[in-house]
Formats: structure tokens, sequence, C-alpha cells
């Protein structure tokens, strides 16, 4: 009864759908505001029966329905309550009713806290959002209904996939859609704005916050993805440059330009027409990612069945979606203009510097992550495009964004004068160099790596420092007024410091050892001991494991850390699976994991010692940090009204007409 | 210089910074791209010697020998038409087995593959679609030469 009445509720919302997709923005045309204010009650309609349909599918998971198909496949009695609920995004069928449920989730939220957006602003909003719902509703129900039954019934399940029965697994999935389908908006905003003709700072100072938020999400998503790989999958990697990492990167890049690039479209009223091409970018490498990663095309613990009416499916409505919004621009742009002047050395120049930097990096990762799908399409032949690529592209192209970083937030709007920018960043320059030649002498061991990238790393932190004494010009009490925005920006910044730190540190003097273990044996690694005391079985609730014992104690003596690493079977499944055992630490991780056992006393062992390996994730929370704290922003709740009769310091000297009216 | 004049130099800035990304790019990618042969294309000289591909098939059952220092592994991978021998120094992933399929990356020295990577399998019923194509092209060659041979016959 229960997975019929979900499946009633998304065939119900699916209906709501396709009347939001057409009624307000018919109502927004005709300037008919009946049609118009149709939209906000429908899309919290259509939230609440989409996440009736989600919650029926939760609730089969959790009550081991196994009559339901995708339970049947995905779930098992012994899997614990938390993975049950997990698993019910863990299919494909349930990633997609996800999928959906965040979007009109996102929908709900837009008509909820639009109460100072003009009427016909939120229609055509809404209607646009409407309009990605149907496509994916009919997705879910025409091609991955996760509520398909099973005659007879099956007496258990499959089980859930080991590497999915993590904590990773509640968490990672709904963070990075939340992101991936948060662009959803911007893209919304993007349309509706080209459906008007209308672009205007009022319109940037909207789309703002909802980008920030997507944005701050997705970086959370793809840094827990991150750590849970380099925890889970026993290789003590953090990235591998994997078309699915990289399908998730592309509408990041993507996105991170976008914020930029809506600074100066909500400050300056310049870069209209290229921010509104970015926030078509950002949702459409989103649903590109969507496409790589749910049709097959891409086999990994990612791709659930290879069903080839998906991947059409999803390349049809793409190209729908990539195809109609920039015709739509095409047809538009004229209206959008570029404009807004400010000379050579500006902040927007540096601004436009960040952009096209950026913009170039996603294009070097969709080459290495398309190209060989490409060929392997056309049937000319498999090869792939590892690690080493991304990285001889991705360093030369990122270090100028990071220099000009601590260059922006000290430049002047329109025009800033190089000899006082020049006198601004003396000092953080010089004590750059300092660091970067005197920290990796004090590591032991220097190299131009490591020093280039502390280089960057020191650049970010003391032009940061420089930023907020410049605020703080007038009294350190000046700072207490500073805006919650500009805290953000500071905040994310210096997390992109934190972050190159980790990536160095890790690069230059990370350490791995495979070695053969006897009981009793001690391997030593950059200056840790580490004791293997062997091995003994233990019961999982649905597995049995070979959990090893290793001493770990620093060389000179010292406190003594037991690690567990374990080496598990799932018995549903058969498959083995390796838990490595990890000591964090602020200086760095100590990372074991078992390999085969080769006889009674003896197995292979894997031992790790990864410096400020922590700092990487650590680097990408700050940054989502600064993101959701100029969400925080006081401007985004005062009335807009009130905001345009009374011009902020920044916007009255030199802002161009703000408002653009189509012909 | 007349606001005209700026936003050529602006633009030309542009311009010049992206030819020199695309430049950067193209040639990190010709330089990285790593090409994929079975064990028939190894046999018949098509690999590379001295260049990094990925080799794959399966591994032959009963092929699998441990070195004496316990990390060294030497296998064999087998398109079911020929074999190449493999050594690879490591820990090997959790669903590498006798009479699966894999894929390994690393340089050809000789006659033996050096792997430096045995890339992980997500799944226990996954066949790398590598390995599948490089049993397929054996089966098709296999079927192409006895119907040549039929041909042949009076």
């Amino acid at each position: 009864m229960i997975p019929e009445l979900g499946h009633f509720a998304l065939i119900v919302a699916l209906f709501i759908g396709l009347a939001l997709a057409v009624l307000p923005i018919a109502g927004a045309a005709r300037d008919d505001a009946a049609w118009m204010g149709f939209a906000r009650p429908a899309a919290q309609a259509q939230f609440v029966f989409v996440a009736i349909g989600f919650f029926c599918l939760m609730a089969s998971f959790v009550n081991n329905d196994f009559s339901v198909i995708n339970v049947a496949s995905n779930s098992n009695s012994r899997l614990p309550l938390e993975y049950r609920i997990a698993a019910s995004w863990g299919s494909h069928e349930g990633s997609m009713l996800l999928w959906v449920f965040m979007l009109c989730g996102w929908a709900c939220a837009v008509s909820l806290l639009s109460k100072r957006l003009p009427l016909a602003m939120v229609a055509r909003v809404l209607g646009v959002m409407g309009f990605i719902s149907v496509g994916f509703l009919l997705f879910v129900l025409l091609t991955s209904n996760p509520f398909d039954r099973l005659l007879p019934p099956a007496m258990d399940g499959r089980d859930l996939n080991p590497l999915l029965q993590d904590p990773g697994m509640v968490f990672h999935p709904p963070l990075l859609y939340m992101g991936y389908v948060g662009f959803a908006v911007a893209f919304s905003f993007a349309v509706a704005a080209l459906l008007a003709g209308r672009f205007d700072a009022a319109w940037a100072r909207w789309s703002r916050p909802w980008t920030t938020a997507a944005w701050a999400f997705l970086t959370l998503g793809i840094a827990l993805g991150s750590w849970w790989a380099y925890y889970e999958l026993g290789w003590g990697g953090w990235w591998f440059w994997d078309p699915v990492e990289n399908a998730s990167f592309m509408p990041w890049l993507a996105g991170t330009a976008l914020i930029h690039s809506l600074a100066v479209a909500e400050k300056r009223g310049a870069f209209k027409a290229w921010t509104v091409l970015l926030a078509i970018a950002a949702f459409s490498l989103s649903l590109l990612g969507t496409f790589l990663v749910r049709s097959g095309v891409l086999t990994s613990v990612h791709a659930f069945a290879t069903d080839p009416t998906r991947g059409s499916f999803i390349l049809i409505f793409l190209a729908i979606v990539i195809g109609g919004s920039l015709t739509l621009f095409g047809w538009r742009a004229g209206s959008v203009g570029f404009a807004g002047r400010f000379d050579r050395i500006s902040r927007e120049s540096l601004l436009l510097g960040n952009n096209v930097l950026l913009v170039a990096a996603t294009g070097a990762v969709m080459l290495g992550t398309l190209y060989p799908l490409a060929l392997d399409a056309l049937g000319l032949g498999k090869i792939s495009v590892g690690a080493p690529y991304f990285e001889a592209v991705f360093v030369p192209l990122m270090a100028p964004v990071v220099l000009l970083m601590g260059v922006g937030p000290l430049a002047r709007w329109k025009q800033a004068p190089v000899g006082e920018l020049a006198a601004r960043l003396k000092w953080p320059a010089l004590a750059s160099v300092v660091a970067a030649v005197v920290l990796p002498l004090a590591a032991g061991r220097f190299s131009a790596m490591v020093a280039f990238g502390l280089l960057l790393a020191a650049w970010v932190f003391t032009t940061s420092v420089v930023v907020v004494l410049q605020r703080a010009r007038g009294g350190s009490d000046q700072l207490l007024k500073q805006s919650r925005s500009f805290w953000g920006m500071v905040l994310a910044h210096v997390g992109v410091g934190v972050f190159i730190v980790g990536v160095t540190m890790v690069r230059g003097y990370e350490t791995e050892r495979d070695v053969k273990v006897s009981t009793g044996d001690t391997v030593v690694v950059s200056g840790w001991r580490f004791t293997f005391k062997g091995a003994q079985e233990v019961q999982g609730p649905n597995y049995v494991a070979a959990r090893g014992i290793v001493e770990m104690q620093r060389e000179g003596g010292g406190e003594v850390t037991v690690l567990h690493p374990e080496k598990r079977v799932y018995k549903v499944q058969g498959m083995p699976m390796t838990e490595a055992a990890i000591d964090s630490g602020w200086l760095g991780d100590r990372y074991v994991s078992l390999g085969e056992m080769l006889d009674d006393k003896t197995w292979t062992l894997r031992v790790y010692v990864k410096p400020f390996v922590d700092w990487i994730w650590g680097g990408c929370f700050l940054m989502a940090l600064g993101g959701l704290l100029a969400l925080a922003d006081r401007r985004y709740r005062v009335d807009v009204k009130a905001m345009k009769t009374e011009p902020t310091p920044a916007t009255a000297s030199a802002v161009p007409p703000v408002e653009q009216v189509a012909t | 210089m007349t606001p005209r004049g700026k936003r050529f130099v602006l633009a030309g800035v542009v311009l010049g910074g992206a030819a020199v990304a695309v430049t950067l790019v193209l040639n990190a990618f010709n330089s990285n791209l790593v090409f994929f042969y079975s064990p028939s294309d190894v046999v018949a000289q098509k690999a590379p010697q001295g260049r990094t591909f990925r080799l794959g098939g399966m591994v032959e059952t009963g092929s699998v020998k441990r070195q004496a220092d316990g990390v060294t592994v030497r296998f064999v991978v087998t398109d079911t038409a020929k074999t190449i021998p493999v050594e690879y120094r490591g820990i090997l992933p959790d669903l590498f087995k006798e009479g699966k399929g894999v894929v390994a990356q690393g340089k050809l020295e000789g006659e033996t593959f050096r792997a430096q990577e045995v890339l992980a399998k997500h799944d226990e019923n996954y066949m790398p679609p590598e390995a599948a194509d490089a049993v397929e092209r054996a089966h098709k060659a296999a079927q192409q030469s006895k119907t040549t041979l039929q041909g042949v016959k009076p």
C-alpha cells in the first residue's frame, strides 16, 4: 500500500509541475495576476507531494518491504537502520527521486522567501523550476520508478553495496545534490530575466544568495565525498580526477566563477550577459554531471545500471535545457548589455581575470573527461586521461587565480591606482616569499613544488590580513560594522589558503609503504614506529572481519596508540572490503590498512604518513562556511524598495542606470 | 588612451591569456593520453615500449605468484588468445581475483608489463569495459580466422 501511495503522490506532483510550468509564465506574459499568483501555492503543493513520495520510499526501506524491487536489490533485513534510510538514495531510482525532492525543496524555499520580489519575477522563476521538475518527474516515473513491485516478493534483500555502508553515505549524496540542484535556482533566475528582458542590480541581488547557498552545499558535498574516498577506498588518495569526480567539479568551477561575476553584476551593473551565461553553464554542467554519472556511460560505484533509455532521456532533456536557454540568450542578449565601464586595473578587471581562468579550467576538465567518452562512443578506441594531465593543466591555471585573489579585495572598483595597490601588497609579497623559502627548509626537505605551494598559501593568508586591516583603518570598531558578506569572503579565501597548505604538504612530504609483516614485526615510517600485533576475527551485523592490531608510537618513545584496520567480508554479496584505521591530528594523519593474509601470522600492510592532509577538507569546510556567512548578510533581508531610495556609499558614486528595459 | 583603446587592450589581454591556456591544455593533453591495449595487441607489437599504457584482460587462473618479499606479485593477463606476464609491487585491490577481469596501468619492459597501478573495481559483478573489450576482440579474431580457414578448404 505504501509504495502505491508514493507512486500516486509522484503522479500528482507531475501534474502540479505541468501546471506550474505553463500557467505562471503565461500569466507573466499576459500580466494576469491570478495566473502568476498560482506559482507560489503550486510550488509548495508540489513539494508536499514529492515529499510524500520520498518518505513512502524511505518507509519501504525502513520496513524491509522486499516486494519492492528497489528495496530487494539494495537493502537487507540485517542492514542497520541508518543505512536502510540511506539506501533510499543508494540506488539509481532512489537517487533520482532525491534529485527531484531537492529541486522541489529549493522551489518551495524560493516561494517562501521571495516576499519582496515582484510577482512576475517569482512566477517566471518558479515556472522554470516547474519545467525542470516535469522533466525529472517524467524521468523517474517512466524509466526509473522506485516503487516497482516484485512478485513474488523476495525472502530477503541483496544488500546495499558494502562500499556504501558508511556514515558518508548518509550525508554525501544529500549535500552534493543540494548543491547540484541548487544551481537550478540560479539558472531559473537567469532564464526568468531573459524571459522578462530585464536585468538590473536588483536581479543580481536576488539571485546571489541562492547561488551562494548552492555553491556552499556543493563545496561541502564534494569535500565530504573526497574525505569518504580517502578513508573508505583504502588507497589513501583524496582526489583521483575520476570522471565521476570531475562531473561534480565542473559545476563547482563554473559556480565559483558565477558567484564572483554576480558580485560585479550586483555592485557595478557590469558583466550581465556573462553572468547569465555562467548561470546557464553552471546548471547545464550539473545536468551533464547527472547524465555522466547516471546513464551508465561511466562505470563506477555511482553508476548503477546501464539502461540506454535512461541515458538518452537525460541527454534529450539536457539538449532541451541547454539548447532552449542558449537560444533564449541569443535572442535576448542584445538587451542585456555589457554595461559599466572600468579601467584596466580595477576590481572588475581582476574579477574578469578570475572568471576567464576559472572558465578555462572548467573547459580543461571537460576536455579530459569527455574526450575519452567521445572516442569510445565513436568506436575510435579506448583511451584514458589520468591525473598527470589534470595536474599539468590545473596548477598553471589556478595559481594566477590564487594570486589575483590576494589583489582583488584590495583593489578599488572602477579604477585602482597602481601605486596604492603596490603599497598595500608590498608586505604580503615579502612575507610570502620569506615563508616559501623558510618553511620547506624547516620541514626538512626543500623542493620547488612545496615552496611554490606555500608561497601561494602565504600570499592568501597575508593579503587577507591586509584586507582586514584596511577595513580597520578608522579604528578597530570599524570591523564590527563590516558586513557578513565581507567576513564570508575573507573566510572563504582563507579556506582556499588552508586547502593549498594541505595539498602541498601531502604532495611534498607524504610517505607510503607497502610491507609484509608477521606478528611482532615493526615498520618505521617518517619517524613513527608501527608494530603489528596480529589479527583476530570479529563479527559485525552483516559481515565478518579480520581485525588487525597495530601499535603506533613516535620513534623517540611516547604515547602508544592502537589502530584497528579491518578486512571485512560482507555476507550477502560475499564482497571483501578494506576498512583503514586512521589516527588524525592537526599536523597530519597516520593511515594503516590491511592488504592480504599470507598465512596465519603474516599480512601485507599498507602504512601511510600524510602530513596536513586534513587541512584539505578543513579548507573546503571554511570555504563553505564563508559562503553560508555571506548568505546571512543583512542586505538580502532588507526591503529592496528601501535600498533603492537610500543608495549605499558603494553604489552611490558611479553606478550606471540600474534598470534596462528591453525594447 | 581612449575608452575604446582601453577596451581593445583589455580584449587583447583576455584573448592572449586564453590562447596561452589553450596551448597549455592541448600540450598537456597530448603528452598525457593513456592508450589501451589488449594482450594480442602487445604480442603483435602494437604497444609502445617505455610509454605508459593500459593493459586489460582476464587474470589467468593459477598464474598469481607472490614473490618472497610478500608485496611483489606476478600474474598473467590473457584475452583468451594471447598472454602477457605482469609484475606489480604493492597491495592489490580487494576485488582482484584469478579468472576475473583486470586493468593494469604501467610500462612494458622487455616481455614483462610492469604495472604502476592495478585498477580497483567497485562491484563484484562488474567487468572493466577495457577487459571485456579485449576478450571480445580476441574472440572475434578467432572467429574470423576460423571462417577464413573454412573458406580456404576446397
